[in-house]
């Protein structure tokens, strides 16, 4: 049984309608990239996992449960978290309140060692702690969104462009960062990316969305020597490692 | 219960005093009349219209928070909260009269039971009207629940109204007493204990107010809504719950201001809350509406504008000041005193 499981999705906001009929399995343990241009529905995909927007047809499992319908309490509650686009940081708190935030679902009991732990691995975060979130820089608030949303230790994590924006240095180490987690935590992860050559290098398997609609899908290493892929998410100077 | 009406009382503060009918008529209750004065007491003067103001700021404030945290979790003005204040003082006096009735002479103890069923009842009032009025509307257009909220006061005004009637509700004073803190030239300056309940009270639940915001988990989760209602409901936030709080909140500090008014003036009616409801709006946009700090810094200002303008210039013309007030600060200084500065990063 796969963890995630999205059968015909469609989703509309208003008369637009962003996703047409999409299918989407990420496995347990599994790092799963999904590629596509701009406008294709990537975010769209997102959120209506989460229950906002609400997918007018098909089927959401997560687990085996059905949570196309159900509130989005729920849908986190079971685990599910993402860092979306825009980071949407809570700028007017201070780093320590956003990490306390992310924590809301939370063990209690496991709260210090999480934070020691966010600590270890962005220390920027610690010495910024009381500082206001909106104050720091585009990449700290990255740092932080993907902080915030792993203090209630999810089993699925879904990052929207983690890497928007960043320096080179920073979304190395961003992308390490979510291979460790998949290593060592076995937390499973669902990443849309711009950055298509560095996400297809991670993932396991990978998706590419057009229009609203799938258009491949294979594993990484698959779609990286596909050569549509190369033509449409990988001309340019991506390929320098 | 209905509350007995008499209409040969006028009031147990002072003979002195012109008729009045609760906080619209009057805003200085120790107002004497500068008649009186020699000029020798220019300064006791002004110092009694300070305490006077400082007192009637503690009122403002207390309801200003009602308007300035709902604005701030769904950005809507919430008319109807002039009148969950009048409610607050109505169950005021329904309860001072029934204690009355039953013979019960503790004071300390009969205003904390006061208070108590004030806060209870009219929080259960502030959630339902969130219930009622706003939560179906939530995600419409915003002149829908600006209109809901217009409709929502008009209806607990004529429900009072029809309830209670629409005379004057006196209560038997329940605090007496005064310091004399300076006396000049035929000119006391008087702090009456009421007075001091009310400022220290105020005092009290701003810094406990204030705890809760910025220290508690609850205060957290009520910031994150202001900021980011999906995010914070993607983190687990129960959204609604959180609003409703926050009205139930609003409405508990403004049902504490009802019970403090109706003991200061000694009587209320169906209508006190459009007066105090706009004079504590205008405290909100004041300190910038949003800003907590700003609604209890707005109140105080207003307070002491109002008593100092009725002290100096005409009591007749009092809320002419403040509402003077509120038109400058929308047109020249929209975000008031203490409002956020728009600057984020995105
Ligand atoms: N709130 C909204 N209201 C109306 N249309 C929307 C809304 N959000 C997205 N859309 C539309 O839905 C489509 C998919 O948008 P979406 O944000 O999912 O794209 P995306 O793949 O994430 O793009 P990008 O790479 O630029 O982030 C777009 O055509 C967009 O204009
Ligand atoms: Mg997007």
């Amino acid at each position: 049984m796969p963890m995630l499981e999205l059968q015909g999705i469609h989703t509309y906001y208003g008369h637009v309608q962003a996703l047409k009929g999409v299918d989407v399995t990420v496995e347990q343990g599994e790092i799963v990239t999904l590629i596509g241009a701009n406008g294709a529905g990537k975010s769209t995909l997102l959120m209506t996992i989460c229950g906002n927007p609400r997918a007018t047809r098909g089927k959401i499992m997560f687990e085996g449960q059905d949570i196309t319908r159900a509130p989005i309490s729920t849908i986190v509650r079971q685990g599910v978290q993402q860092v979306p686009e825009g980071r949407r940081i809570f700028s007017r708190m201070t780093v320590l309140e956003n990490l306390q935030m992310g924590a809301t679902l939370g063990d209690p009991a496991h709260y210090k060692s999480d934070l020691d732990r966010m600590f270890g691995m962005f220390s920027i975060l610690e010495k910024r702690q009381t500082q206001r979130a909106g104050t720091l820089s585009g990449g700290e608030q990255q740092m932080l969104a993907i902080c915030r949303a792993l203090m209630s230790r999810p089993r699925l994590l879904m990052l929207d462009e983690p890497s928007l924006g960043l320096a080179p240095l920073i979304v190395k180490q961003i992308f390490k960062t979510i291979q460790d987690l998949n290593r060592e935590n076995g937390t499973t992860i669902l990443l849309v990316e711009q950055n298509a050559f560095h996400a297809l290098k991670v993932a396991h398997r990978a998706y590419v969305l057009q229009n609203g609609e799938i258009r491949l899908q294979g594993s990484g290493q698959e779609l990286l020597s596909n050569p549509e892929v190369r033509a449409l998410y990988l001309e340019g100077g991506h390929h320098a490692p | 219960m209905r509350v007995e009406e008499r209409v040969e009382q006028g009031g147990w503060l002072g003979e002195s005093l012109p008729p009045f009918i609760g906080l619209h008529r009057c805003g200085t209750p120790d107002f004497r009349g500068r008649a009186r004065l020699s000029a020798g007491a220019g300064l006791e003067y002004f110092l009694q219209q300070m305490i006077n103001g400082l007192t009637l700021g503690s009122i403002y404030g207390l309801i200003a928070i009602g308007y300035t945290m709902v604005y701030g979790i769904i950005g809507m003005i919430n008319f109807a909260h002039g009148e969950v204040y009048m409610i607050g003082s109505f169950i005021a006096v329904i309860a001072f009269t029934l204690l009355s009735a039953a013979g019960i002479a503790a004071v300390p103890l009969g205003i904390v039971a006061v208070l108590l069923a004030a806060v209870f009842f009219t929080a259960v009032y502030g959630w339902a009207i969130e219930r009622v009025a706003y939560r179906p509307l939530r995600g419409a257009p915003k002149i829908a629940p600006l209109i809901s909220a217009i409709g929502m006061s008009i209806f607990l005004q004529n429900y009072v109204q029809l309830a209670q009637g629409a005379r004057v509700k006196p209560i038997p004073p329940v605090v007496r007493g005064s310091f004399e803190l300076l006396h000049l030239d035929g000119f006391t300056v008087r702090l009456t204990f009421i007075q001091i309940f009310i400022i220290l009270t105020t005092v009290v639940l701003m810094i406990g107010f204030t705890y809760l915001i910025t220290r508690t988990s609850f205060g957290r989760q009520q910031r994150s809504c202001e900021q980011d209602r999906t995010m914070a409901s993607l983190l687990g936030v129960n959204v609604d719950r959180t609003i409703s709080a926050t009205f139930v909140i609003g409405a508990a500090l403004a049902a504490v201001a009802g019970v403090m008014v109706t003991m200061y003036y000694g009587v209320v009616d169906f209508y006190i809350g459009f007066l105090a409801g706009m004079k504590a709006f205008t405290a909100a946009v004041l300190g910038g509406i949003g800003s907590l700090p700003g609604a209890m810094l707005g109140g105080l200002l207003i307070g002491l504008i109002e008593a100092l303008f009725s002290a100096y210039f005409s009591i007749e013309y009092k809320d002419v000041a403040s509402f003077s007030i509120l038109i400058l600060v929308l047109m020249f200084m929209p975000s008031g005193l203490l409002g956020r500065p728009e600057i984020e990063k995105v």
